[in-house]
């Protein structure tokens, strides 16, 4: 099969850099990892018994395009709950594979070709890509280690031209943990108003915050009209393999998101939405747990990396540091390298995620105690024999 | 009680073994608060000791049995069952004792070398006691769980070794 057969933009498009470290990652025996982004706790059994009980009652068959209604109110009233946003589950929430396929949706929803969608570097590996397929161009802006990597109104207003249809936020953020509080989420608002800019907020880590509740940017005033609320069960809920998450947001965005899902998924699988369904009526408790772990995993993995001389700010949430390794004179890939075959610690280099991510790793806290321990102790050799 | 107390008794009593430096980098303390933290809890009987949770039937040629009782018996004017229930939890085969509610007044845990050892144990010890109107005792065949910990748990990371 020649590659003369694929289409121009796909072959155009950048393999993940992430892929790279997996396949050298993989083949090593004795890797202690924490370049994995996913929670390392299991599914809380009532969900994975909720969604067994609902196969042993037959319920194989497809749900509505949507998602189930039932699921779809219960989430209505979490965001309520949470956020203070109110959603009609019946118009404006959309059950979604993966908080993924939200964000594709939602990108092919909105743009024209040529429209310009703002993404905040660093970012989650998918979003210039998405908006690339879509057929829309990434405009980047770099949040910096200056302003604690999260972006600025000013960087926003001057990435702005005639064409920018929507951007792109993660808070709290993969890879940097960083939060934006809702001071800094009104700030940007304003420029989002003024330039009358859609905001696809990807709120995937939003129960993960450890200092102050994260706030929504549908929670600002005059952004819930101009807002897509995109979430889901991965990370809080431990269910990254049972691909579903949801987007919430004005109605014509929705049914407009709604249609090409029809088309394109017909649904989410029904006994992830009937295990998803449980996770939001029964698991606080279990989040509540799982979140007490990862706050103290992050405080230990901050104070070891500052320890051993990689400085590191103490990011607000998700399950992501993301020190500097400036100090020991390497490029990230050569510092995930090196640390990968000479003391088996996978991470993941920064600049995967945007040219900003350079001379930063990615280290995933999701992971025990003992292994985080463990991880520190050899990093902590490794900076030390090569440290400038 | 502080909530970084709390927070100290959930890790010591899921992991006896965390050692101070690594529990005050998790709760953003000094190591010698931890320390004065640990030796109050000690001192308020909060922490009563540091155990390991063994599973015998992983230790080669251990032999051993353990039996749940329930046993009824006739509370004593004055001092209720404190006083049967001291009686009892004396005795070093006996591993816990709690006083329940419904249809048997003690629930009394006993470990022995073998079945005879436990047998005589609750034919001699037990039910020959003043108070003690009856015993039933359950021999344990097989422990699945045992204070929060799944035997035989499977604890392989399914996870790829590097993801997004």
């Amino acid at each position: 099969m020649s590659s003369q057969y694929l289409a121009k933009q796909v072959q155009d498009l950048k393999p993940s850099g992430i892929r790279k470290f997996f396949d050298l990652a993989s083949k090593m025996e004795n890797v202690v990892s924490l370049g994995v982004g996913e929670p390392d706790f299991v599914t809380p059994w009532n969900v994975i018994e909720a969604s067994y009980h609902s196969l042993e009652q037959g319920y194989t068959a497809y749900t509505a395009n949507a998602g189930l209604l039932e699921l779809r109110e219960a989430i209505s009233e979490y965001l309520e709950d949470y956020f203070s946003v109110s959603y009609d589950p019946e118009e404006q929430v959309l059950v979604t594979v993966g908080a993924s396929q939200a964000i594709d949706i939602a990108l092919r929803a909105l743009l024209n070709p040529g429209d310009e969608v703002i993404i905040v570097e660093p970012c989650f590996v998918a979003y210039s890509s998405a908006v690339i397929l879509a057929g829309g161009v990434p405009v980047t802006v770099s949040a910096t280690s200056e302003n604690a990597f999260k972006v600025t109104p000013e960087q926003i207003e001057a990435a702005v031209t005639e064409r920018t249809k929507a951007i792109v936020l993660c808070s709290p953020n993969n890879p940097t943990g960083a939060v934006l509080n809702a001071k800094e989420l009104a700030d940007i608002a304003e420029v989002l108003c003024n330039h009358d800019i859609i905001a696809i907020s990807d709120e995937i880590y939003a129960e993960l915050s450890y200092d102050e509740k994260a706030s929504s940017l549908a929670e600002i005033d005059g952004m819930k009209e101009r807002t897509i609320l995109i979430s889901g069960f991965s990370k809080s809920f431990a269910m990254t393999g049972w691909r579903l998450g949801y987007a919430a947001g004005p109605t014509d965005i929705i049914q407009a998101m709604t249609k090409i899902h029809q088309y394109t998924i017909m649904c989410a699988p029904t006994m992830a939405q009937h295990g998803a369904l449980e996770a939001l009526r029964n698991g606080r408790d279990s989040v509540d747990n799982m979140t007490t772990s990862y706050r103290q995993r992050r405080n230990f993995v901050v104070k070891a990396l500052n320890e051993m001389g990689l400085s590191c700010h103490l990011p607000g949430g998700a399950f992501y540091v993301f020190p500097s390794i400036k100090a020991t004179g390497m490029s990230s890939e050569e510092f995930a390298e090196k640390l990968l075959a000479e003391e088996r610690v996978a991470v993941v280099p920064g600049n995967v995620f945007g040219e900003s991510g350079e001379g930063y790793i990615r280290c995933s806290y999701a992971t025990s105690i003992k292994q985080l321990d463990e991880a520190m102790k050899r990093m902590s050799r490794f900076v030390e024999n090569h440290i400038k | 009680m502080e909530q970084k107390e709390i927070e100290l008794l959930k890790l010591l009593e899921k992991n006896g073994r965390l050692d101070t430096i690594t529990i005050s980098k998790m709760i953003d303390e000094d190591p010698e608060t931890v320390e004065e933290m640990i030796v109050k809890l000690e001192k308020e009987h909060a922490i009563l000791g540091y155990s390991t949770l063994v599973d015998w039937s992983n230790v080669y040629e251990y032999e051993g049995v353990a039996a749940l009782i329930d046993v009824k018996v006739t509370p004593v004017r004055g001092v209720g069952f404190d006083k049967i229930a001291s009686r009892i939890y004396r005795f070093p085969e006996v591993k816990a004792v709690y006083l329940m509610s419904g249809a048997y007044d003690l629930s009394v845990s006993v470990e022995g070398k073998t079945m005879m050892e436990v047998s005589r144990f609750v034919s001699e010890k037990l039910s020959t006691l003043d108070t003690v109107i009856s015993t039933t005792t359950h021999f344990i065949l097989k422990k699945y769980k045992h204070d929060g910990i799944i035997f035989d748990e499977d604890d392989d990371d399914k996870r790829m070794m590097v993801s997004p």
